[in-house]
């Protein structure tokens, strides 16, 4: 088939409006890396740059020098992202099979209790009085993962792919043969969930990940950071940061010679890494999420 | 099975409510929520005649507009585009990029603002020095922070807007399309007369909800780019970082569940507003 012109125009328009946005989107992240691998005096005297004028692996070696900083925030992260997720998953999915299991008599009355909560809400200070004063979990791990453990519109995804996926027949059936309700739940429609469960999982999961807020909210420990506030503290207060290694530092000289600008830079990126190695895997069932969504609205 | 849940929306969500008297008081640790003295719509006074409250709201509701804007025209197009184009390698490696920024957190933007704007460092600022043009100084100047927080927030969200609106197109009825092809109808005829009418329903919807949320700023974006830079708050200051700020940096119990009880009660009003809307257009849409 020869290609008309309009075609062949938008084609055109396409290729560069696309790339284009597309370049940009991954530019700031090649600048980031770019200056953490420079050297600390190329970036006073010219600013940072697309390229490296000079390598160096001074900034890593820095951040690296005293790893057990930065581990400490990381297994932090690592702890309340697994435990938040599986705790998650498993709140928001029973919820979500109660809900959508047909026979249930107060279907409609919960479901509202629920929805309620997404119009209107107290406000942050009676919540975070509650987590404060009330549930008495300033300072604790569990004020990490508490917040992020349940969302009404995860459960509404959750209970949608459950409605329109899985057929009630299968639940009928399981009923008559004398199953009950757990093991239809844990045996039949967990199984059969499989694809939402990964969706759901990953948001939840990238939620904890990304996660610096409630850090700031509740934390005063800083070996209790987690990775996110980590790094938003150290950049923000990175001469504080530099004694800390200058004192523990083995080959390396006093605070005063350590980088500055481009250890902020490196810090992001060692805080950004495993984002970027699973990336693959996330995107798609991110995808295929927001695809699910969009077709059951 | 249903107790968790229904216990977490309690204890966090229902609980919480019941702090909204707080507004109406002159809270007290010593007192505490239900013990310290009531002192009417005093901090609803302090909150308005500071002026605070018509700021942060103007800005709440002036910036979620633009997002709304320009987010929409810019999925909607490069949706559209890449539906239309051939090359599907090179569309997988530019929604691969494009999709990035959604995974990092507010934290990592904060530092990738940093290397752009920075008044000594900044990429922006090498680059007008090289050309031999004055230096900006961004972090100083709150009037710039409208375009570059309207930038972050469009590079932010691309990615997943693109891929809500793809699939809206892929579940458009094909044989449409081959209709209109067959009455000789051009690329962009296909497009304006097809494509884009065939999405107002999402269009219509996501639109509504938006402004149904239109006085909920987006507190992470809004505090990690700009942080408690005094100087651009005129400019950047939404309701959600000044109830923050009340609340932990001066410590103004009253001030910061005014405010929260502010936004609470238009927010609640601006989504049933939007969802009476959505059921008029279309039944099915609305939200319940």
């Amino acid at each position: 088939m020869k290609k008309s012109k309009d075609r062949i125009m938008l084609y055109i328009i396409g290729y560069i409006l696309v790339g284009l946005v597309g370049l940009l989107c991954l530019l700031p992240f090649v600048l980031v890396i770019s200056a953490s691998f420079s050297t600390e005096n190329e970036i006073l005297k010219h600013g940072f740059s697309l390229l490296p004028r000079k390598l160096s692996l001074d900034a890593y070696r820095t951040v690296f020098d005293k790893p057990d900083v930065i581990l400490r925030a990381y297994l932090n992260t690592i702890m309340v992202t697994i435990i938040g997720t599986i705790t998650g998953l498993f709140i928001t999915s029973m919820a979500s099979y109660v809900l959508q299991r047909k026979d249930f008599e107060w279907r409609n009355k919960f479901s509202f209790y629920f929805y309620f909560t997404t119009l209107f809400s107290g406000g942050l200070v009676p919540w975070y009085i509650m987590m404060v004063r009330g549930l008495r979990l300033k300072d604790s791990y569990l004020a990490l993962i508490i917040p992020m453990l349940f969302s009404v519109f995860n459960m509404l995804v959750m209970k949608s792919y459950m409605s329109s996926g899985i057929p009630d027949t299968i639940t009928e059936a399981a009923i008559i043969d004398g199953c009950n309700d757990f093991a239809i739940y844990s045996k039949i429609i967990l199984p059969l969930s499989k694809p939402t469960l990964a969706t759901i999982g990953l948001f939840i999961g990238l939620a904890y990940w990304n996660d610096w807020y409630n850090s700031m909210l509740f934390i005063n420990t800083e070996s209790k950071y987690t990775l996110q506030y980590f790094l938003y503290e150290k950049v923000n207060n990175i001469e504080a940061y530099k004694k800390i290694i200058a004192q523990g530092g083995t080959n390396i000289g006093t605070f005063i010679e350590l980088p500055t600008q481009t250890l902020k830079m490196a810090l992001t990126i060692v805080v950004t890494g495993p984002i970027i190695l699973a990336y693959p895997i996330v995107q798609k069932y991110f995808v295929q999420g927001i695809t699910i969504g969009a077709v059951k609205g | 099975m249903l107790l968790p849940a229904a216990l977490y929306t309690f204890i966090f969500s229902y609980l919480p409510m019941g702090g909204i008297v707080l507004a109406f008081k002159n809270y007290n640790y010593r007192d505490g929520i239900f013990g310290s003295p009531w002192n009417g719509f005093q901090n609803f006074r302090f909150f308005f005649q500071s002026g605070q409250a018509f700021k942060v709201t103007r800005n709440t509701i002036l910036y979620n507009l633009l997002f709304l804007v320009v987010n929409t025209t810019l999925q909607v197009t490069l949706a559209i585009l890449i539906s239309e184009m051939p090359g599907k390698r090179y569309k997988k490696t530019m929604q691969s990029f494009m999709f990035l920024p959604y995974f990092i957190s507010w934290v990592i933007v904060s530092v990738i603002a940093f290397n752009f704007l920075s008044y000594d460092y900044g990429v922006i600022n090498a680059l007008r020095n090289s050309l031999g043009l004055d230096k900006l100084d961004f972090y100083g100047t709150p009037k710039y922070w409208i375009g570059i927080l309207t930038f972050f927030n469009a590079w932010k969200g691309v990615g997943y807007g693109t891929v809500m609106y793809l699939a809206a197109i892929m579940g458009i009825d094909t044989s449409l399309y081959e209709s209109a092809e067959i009455d000789g109808a051009n690329i962009f005829q296909r497009i304006f007369y097809i494509t884009i009418p065939c999405l107002y329903p999402t269009l219509i919807i996501l639109t509504l909800l938006a402004i149904g949320n239109i006085f909920r700023g987006d507190f992470q974006m809004f505090y990690q780019l700009v942080g408690n830079n005094g100087l651009l708050f005129d400019y950047t200051d939404v309701i959600d970082t000044f109830t923050f700020r009340a609340l932990i940096t001066s410590n103004d119990i009253g001030m910061a569940s005014a405010s929260g009880l502010y936004q609470s009660v238009f927010c609640f009003i601006t989504i049933l507003t939007a969802n009476y809307l959505v059921r008029r257009y279309d039944k099915d849409y609305s939200l319940f």
